[in-house]
């Protein structure tokens, strides 16, 4: 049995809730130790990090002539100071530049907001598929495969093809812009987990508690409403979660893939090609997408609280 | 109530992150607004990479109102991806497209109906540049080396001259190179592609861990292909061979579109600095120094012209179609097999617009060009 299994890596503790009064203090040390063991992984990181380049031969570590180690030199790993010091410092000598980590914030957060309309999408559509799936039995057995399918489309074939269509579509005064292509293949590897675990979801109730409703001539809308949809919240939310990831990746590829000037895909190529001359600088936007990663999941997390009545028991997606 | 108190927070913060999102995308959108005023014809321009000094003319043309002057109103997309430009073209995404000659004839002999228009380097800026003590000085010592090359038709001008030594690609070792130059200082690789322009300012603004200084030129050997035979024509102005045929307003469109851009080029030839300055706001992340580099090592690669500026010589046009006949890369593969059509490239939009720019009085064959002095800082900073 599963029951009450924690979800700790959201800082959300799910408690049963019949002990509400008593539990305050150790819900308290319990967050408290959270952020604790959070740092102190943190810091194991960077130990491990200034160690290895310390300790490390120059060359690498090599089994062959295979390179299982990366080398060492300040071009290959930096000194975590020195990449810290460089997020402090302008971008570039022009005039009137920002710090490193402004420009690498102000890309992170609107890849963040096209990650969001993906996700957003992906949600809709997902939730919608797995309705229609769990409604009609043929629907699931019709649509599943080509569902699956989908996810195996490469997104390097499939980028061009969203791109050049968008830059066909004019409605009226709605012209499609760029960041819509990203936001579309976003939401492209968004829904499939959402897709799969909101079906799970609802599918979930026990057969006794359908017929229980069955029994009180309860239709279609009430069950879903009162039963299924309440069911589906602890396989919804690892499965939203796992979404808002796939969005961030696919937003950040996407960017790459299409070309679109401002996020932080653009930004990982562009400070990659200075990387020889200027190598704490490629590290910018590689903390900026990590930082975007860890606000996605924590965006999620929050809905996790408001829904928590609903998190009995959650099943790893 | 302690619980639903920090619900409600949760659910403000929730609401508060979804609008500072929303927000974020809604100054997304008003960005690609190109002030559409009456009268002018809206012209897409693809470019092959991200915006940098490597495009200033084009930049400079709208910054500097040259494409307004001629009834255009240019919108130039980006690159940097998957996004191929001939295919952006012949699919109909863009009007003109900038890319290199031997890529372009790949994608004409499968099918693709376009038209270089002109020819706006007249030289190969590819360099491969080894240790001045590597003993690499020419392409017939790469026999048994680690060469680098990026790929993706950035190759052929490699296997060409290398053709033309006798070797082939089983005869070295190919390495693909990333977007900077950390292998080849960290010698995973013998022999590195660099452009003029842009990797090899990369490898002298870059510190030598020995001395703690800059990278200088006597560190390397440079090998240049505008030096052998096997260099090949790199960007020009591609059009929709059909639409160049039957569509008259395009055709008139050609004509001021290569005006304009001329015009935009002369700018950056006589205002490096100021051109500069324009790729940085058009959105290259380069510093001032690497970015004047590039402007200036381009203006190199175009100027002086002397049939005049994008003007086809058809003896480098011939010579970059046996090198693309003569290479085969490590896969086996050619660019091309046969001679392209001859539709494959035409003198007569670009003769056209330097005729009336003449007419003007606007020297278009840059007789008084000289490149600029600059000092390159660590990281083009």
């Amino acid at each position: 049995m599963t029951a009450t299994r924690n979800d700790q890596r959201g800082e959300v503790a799910v408690r049963p809730a019949n002990q509400s009064g008593a539990v305050a203090n150790p819900a308290r040390t319990r967050l408290l130790g959270g952020f604790l063991w959070g740092i102190a992984g943190v810091a194991l990181i960077a130990l491990i990090w200034e160690g290895y380049k310390f300790f490390g031969p120059d060359n690498g570590v090599l089994i062959g002539e295979l390179r299982v180690l990366p080398r060492t030199t300040d071009l290959a790993m930096p000194h975590l100071w020195d990449m810290m010091t460089r997020l402090a410092e302008p971008v570039t000598r022009a005039d009137g530049a920002l710090p490193l980590w402004a420009v690498v914030a102000l890309a992170a957060l609107m890849t963040l907001g096209i990650a969001a309309a993906g996700w957003a999408v992906g949600v809709i559509v997902g939730v919608a598929f797995a309705l229609l799936m769990q409604r009609w039995r043929l629907a699931e057995f019709g649509l599943l495969p080509w569902i699956v399918i989908s996810q195996t489309v490469p997104l390097i074939a499939f980028a061009p093809i969203v791109k050049s269509w968008g830059s066909r579509v004019e409605i009226g005064s709605f012209e499609w812009q760029d960041w819509m292509s990203v936001a579309l293949i976003a939401s492209y590897l968004a829904f499939f987990p959402i897709t799969v675990g909101a079906l799970k979801g609802l599918q979930s109730p026990d057969r006794i508690h359908v017929e229980l409703f069955d029994t009180y001539a309860a239709g279609y809308w009430p069950t879903l409403v009162r039963l299924r949809l309440p069911a589906a919240v602890p396989y919804l939310l690892p499965a939203l979660r796992l979404g808002a990831a796939n969005a961030v990746i696919g937003a950040v590829v996407a960017e790459v893939s299409t070309g679109l000037q401002g996020g932080i895909g653009r930004l990982l190529i562009q400070f990659a090609g200075q990387a020889s001359g200027d190598p704490s600088k490629a590290w910018g936007p590689i903390f900026g997408a990590i930082v975007l990663g860890l606000v996605a999941a924590g965006s999620v997390a929050l809905l996790g609280i408001i829904l928590k009545d609903y998190r009995r028991t959650e099943e790893a997606a | 109530m302690k619980f639903t108190k920090r619900r409600a927070l949760a659910a403000g913060a929730f609401a508060v992150t979804a609008a500072v999102l929303l927000a974020a995308c809604s100054t997304t959108t008003d960005e690609g607004d190109s002030g559409s005023a009456d009268e002018l014809t809206e012209i897409k321009l693809q470019l092959q990479w991200l915006p940098q000094g490597q495009f200033a003319g084009y930049f400079a043309a709208v910054d500097q109102g040259y494409f307004e002057e001629e009834g255009l109103s240019v919108e130039i997309i980006p690159s940097g991806g998957d996004i191929v430009p001939q295919d952006a073209l012949a699919n109909g995404d863009v009007d003109y497209a900038v890319a290199w000659v031997p890529k372009v004839l790949g994608s004409i002999e499968q099918g693709a109906n376009l038209t270089d228009i002109a020819q706006i380097f007249q030289k190969s800026g590819t360099l491969q540049v080894s240790w001045a003590d590597s003993g690499i000085d020419s392409v017939a010592d790469f026999e048994g080396k680690k060469i680098g090359s990026w790929g993706f038709g950035n190759e052929w001008e490699i296997f060409a001259a290398m053709a033309a030594e006798g070797l082939d690609s089983s005869t070295v070792q190919i390495i693909t190179q990333d977007f900077n130059m950390n292998a080849f200082l960290q010698g995973d690789i013998d022999a590195a592609q660099a452009m003029t322009y842009n990797e090899y300012a990369q490898l002298l603004e870059s510190t030598d861990p020995d001395t703690g200084e800059l990278y200088q030129p006597e560190d390397f050997n440079v090998i240049s292909y505008e030096d052998t035979v096997g260099a090949m024509l790199q960007d020009a102005i591609w059009a929709d061979t059909e639409r160049l045929d039957s569509d008259e307003d395009y055709q008139e469109t050609t004509v001021a579109f290569l005006k304009a851009v001329v015009k935009g080029w002369i700018f950056a030839a006589e205002n490096p600095e100021d051109a500069a300055e324009g790729t940085v706001a058009a959105g290259s992340g380069w510093g001032p120094s690497h970015e004047l580099w590039m402007v200036n090592e381009t203006n190199k690669l175009i100027w002086p012209a002397e049939n005049g500026i994008g003007v086809i010589d058809e003896a480098a046009w011939d010579r970059t179609v046996e090198g693309a006949i003569s290479a085969v890369n490590e896969t086996g593969a050619s660019p091309i097999t046969t001679a392209p059509p001859a539709t494959a490239w035409s003198n007569d939009w670009i003769m056209q617009a330097l005729e009336e720019l003449e007419a003007e009085g606007v020297d278009t064959t840059g007789s008084s060009f000289a490149p600029i002095d600059v000092t390159l800082l660590e990281g083009g900073n």
